[in-house]
C-alpha cells in the first residue's frame, strides 16, 4: 500500500459500498410493499395502475375495523397505564443516589427486552387461562394487563434519560421557597420531565400497537388486534388488502417517530 | 447488591422512596411478565393432562421428551430427531443471522458515525424507523420480494440469469434472509454507540506507525469496540433463537424453529410439559448468554 498521507483515516475499503448497499437492501422491500398497496386489480403478480382501491376494501371490511378499535384502544391504555408507572419507577430510581436492591428493580423493570416473547406468551396463555377459567371474565382487560407490562421498560428508558438530564436546583429552589414536594412535583418537576414521558407514551404505544406473539396467545376468540388479523390472513394467499393495511400501519409508527424525534429534540 | 459500598451511602429513607415509586411498576410486571415464567418452570415437571393442560403429579416426562422418544409398542427409548433437527436448525440459522448481521452491520454504523453531525441525525432515523416499524409488516415486505412471482424471480428471470423462478420462500435459507432483515437494526445501533466513542486518532496513529489498514480493522478498531460487537450480538441472538413470526411466516409449516415448536405444544400437540420444558430451556440458554454478556462487558470496563 502506498504511503500518501492525503486519505481519510475514517474511510475504510468497501465499508461505504456495504453501508449503502445495507440501506437499499433495508428499504426497498418496504417500498416495494408501499407501491405494491396502490396496485388496481385483483392480482399480487400484476401491476393494475395506481388506485386506491384496496384501501377502501379495507377501510369497509367489518373484521379490520373490529381489530383496529381494539387495537387502538389497548393501545391507549397500554400506554397510559405503563408511562404512568415508568414515571414513578424512574423518579424512584433516579437522582437519589444508589440505594439497596436498586439491581433488582432494574432487573425486573428491564426484563420484558431479555425473555424471548414466546416464552412470556406461553407464561401468559397458561396463567391467563386459569384465570379466566377462575374468574369467568374473558374481556380485554387481559391483553391491556400483559400489553401494559411489557411496555414499561420502553416507557422508563426515555424517562430515566430525561431525568437524568435534568439538574436538581430548580427543585431545591422550590423546596426553598416552602412548595409542598406535591407543589414541586407538579408545577416544576412534571414540566421539566414532560418531553421525556410523552416520548416515554410514544414509544409504549408503538410497542403496544405492534404487539404479534403475546397478543396472539393472550387473546380470547374474536379478539384479533390488527397484528393478528394479519397474522390470520397469511394463512391463505397474500393479499393486496394486507398491503394495505401494513402501508397505513407504517404510515402511523413513521409519524409517530417523527414526533418523538421532535419531541426529545428540545432541549429544555 | 453484593457490591462492595464505594463513596457515600444513601439515606435509608431515599431506599424507602425508591421502591415506594417503583412499587405499582414492579407489581405489575411480576404480575404480568415475570411471574408466570415461574409457572412455565413448574408445569414443566408436571404430568400431562389428557387433552390439554396438566395434572398435578411430578413427572420427569416433560424434560425427558425434549431429547428423547420411547416407542409406543415395545418403549424403547430413542434419540427424538425430529426435536434436535428443530434445535440445530434454531442454532444455526440464530449464528448465521447473527453473522450476516455484523457483516452488514459494522460497515453501516462505521459508516453512520463517520458522516458530519448535521446529516448523522438522518442516517440514524433511518436505521430506527425499520427498527420501530411492525416485524410483521417487514416479514411480509421481504415475503413479497422472495416468493416466486415477487420482485427478486422476476427481476432475475427479466434478465435471463435464471430460467424458472427459484424456490427461496418456505426454506431455510428464507428464514435466514427474513431474520437478517428484521434484525439488522439491532445489529447496528449498539455498535454505532461503540464507534460514535471512538478516538479516530488512534487509527491514525496506527498507520504512522505502518499498519496495514487490514491491521488497524483487527488490532485498533474492533479490539475497541468489542462491547458493542457483544451488545450487538447479543441482541440479534437472543431474539434469532426465540424467533416465531419470522420462521412461521417464511418457513411456512415445515421449517420450524424453537419458538413455533414451543407453540405447536400447546396447539396442535396438547403437551403442556414438554412446551413448559422447551421454554424454560430456552430462557435458561438466554440466561447464560446474558451472563456471558455482562461478565466480557464488565472485564472491557476494567481493563480499559
Amino acid at each position: 500500500m502506498g504511503k500518501t498521507r492525503a486519505f481519510d483515516v475514517t474511510t475504510l475499503p468497501g465499508f461505504t459500498f456495504i453501508a449503502i448497499l445495507a440501506f437499499v437492501l433495508l428499504y426497498a422491500p418496504i417500498v416495494t410493499l408501499v407501491i405494491y398497496s396502490f396496485n388496481g386489480g385483483n392480482s399480487v403478480n400484476q401491476w393494475g395502475g395506481f388506485s386506491l382501491e384496496w384501501y377502501a376494501v379495507a377501510a369497509q371490511n367489518e373484521a379490520v375495523q373490529d381489530a383496529t378499535a381494539r387495537s387502538l384502544i389497548i393501545a391507549v391504555w397500554a400506554s397510559v397505564i405503563s408511562t404512568a408507572l415508568a414515571t414513578m419507577a424512574a423518579l424512584g430510581t433516579t437522582r437519589r443516589g444508589k440505594f439497596t436492591g436498586q439491581t433488582v428493580i432494574y432487573v425486573i423493570i428491564n426484563q420484558p427486552l431479555m425473555v424471548p416473547e414466546i416464552v412470556t406468551a406461553v407464561a401468559l396463555l397458561i396463567f391467563f387461562s386459569s384465570v379466566k377459567v377462575a374468574t369467568g371474565y374473558s374481556g380485554l382487560g387481559y391483553l391491556i394487563l400483559a400489553h401494559s407490562a411489557f411496555c414499561i421498560p420502553f416507557a422508563y428508558l426515555p424517562i430515566k434519560a430525561r431525568l437524568e438530564g435534568m439538574d436538581t436546583t430548580m427543585e431545591t429552589a422550590a423546596a426553598d421557597l416552602y412548595a409542598t414536594p406535591l407543589q414541586t412535583f407538579r408545577y416544576v418537576t412534571l414540566p421539566l420531565l414532560l418531553p421525556g414521558v410523552i416520548a416515554g407514551a410514544m414509544l409504549a404505544f408503538i410497542i403496544s400497537l405492534d404487539n404479534v406473539i403475546i397478543t396472539e396467545f393472550v387473546k380470547s376468540a374474536g379478539q384479533d388486534t390488527l397484528p393478528t388479523y394479519m397474522l390470520g390472513q397469511l394463512r391463505r394467499a397474500l393479499t393486496p388488502e394486507v398491503n394495505a393495511i401494513s402501508t397505513a400501519l407504517l404510515a402511523l409508527t413513521i409519524l409517530i417517530l417523527t414526533l418523538f424525534v421532535f419531541v426529545t429534540k428540545k432541549r429544555g | 447488591m453484593s457490591r462492595p459500598e464505594t463513596g457515600r451511602k444513601a439515606p435509608r429513607s431515599k431506599g424507602v422512596d425508591g421502591w415506594l415509586l417503583s412499587a405499582p411498576a414492579l407489581i405489575l410486571l411480576i404480575v404480568a411478565a415475570s411471574g408466570p415464567l415461574l409457572i412455565v418452570a413448574i408445569y414443566s415437571v408436571l404430568e400431562k393432562g389428557d387433552y390439554s393442560g396438566v395434572r398435578w403429579i411430578l413427572s420427569g416426562e416433560g424434560w425427558f421428551r425434549v431429547l428423547f422418544e420411547r416407542d409406543i409398542f415395545d418403549q424403547t427409548i430413542s434419540l427424538a430427531d425430529a426435536n434436535l433437527s428443530i434445535f440445530w436448525r434454531s442454532i444455526k440459522l440464530s449464528i448465521a443471522t447473527t453473522i450476516i448481521t455484523f457483516g452488514f452491520g459494522l460497515p453501516t454504523a462505521w459508516f453512520i458515525a463517520t458522516r458530519p453531525a448535521r446529516s448523522r441525525a438522518f442516517w440514524l432515523f433511518l436505521i430506527t424507523v425499520p427498527f420501530w416499524t411492525n416485524l410483521l409488516i417487514r416479514t411480509f415486505a421481504i415475503m413479497e420480494v422472495i416468493r416466486n412471482q415477487g420482485i427478486l424471480n422476476t427481476f432475475l428471470t427479466h434478465f435471463g440469469l435464471i430460467s424458472e423462478p427459484i424456490q427461496i420462500l418456505y426454506t431455510d435459507t428464507a428464514v435466514l434472509i427474513g431474520m437478517t432483515y428484521v434484525y439488522l437494526p439491532l445489529m447496528v445501533l449498539p455498535l454505532y454507540a461503540a464507534i460514535d466513542r471512538f478516538d479516530f486518532r488512534l487509527i491514525e496513529a496506527g498507520y504512522d506507525l505502518y499498519a496495514s489498514r487490514w491491521q488497524v480493522l483487527r488490532g485498533v478498531i474492533l479490539p475497541i469496540i468489542k462491547p458493542g460487537i457483544v451488545a450487538g450480538s447479543i441482541l440479534v441472538f437472543i431474539p434469532s433463537l426465540g424467533a416465531y413470526v419470522t420462521p412461521r411466516v417464511l418457513g411456512g409449516g415445515k421449517n420450524m424453529m424453537i419458538g413455533n415448536f414451543i407453540e405447536l405444544q400447546f396447539g396442535q400437540g396438547q403437551n403442556w410439559p414438554l412446551g413448559a420444558a422447551l421454554s424454560t430451556l430456552l430462557l435458561l440458554v438466554v440466561l447464560v448468554s446474558l451472563i456471558v454478556y455482562t461478565r466480557v462487558s464488565s472485564k472491557d470496563n476494567t481493563n480499559g
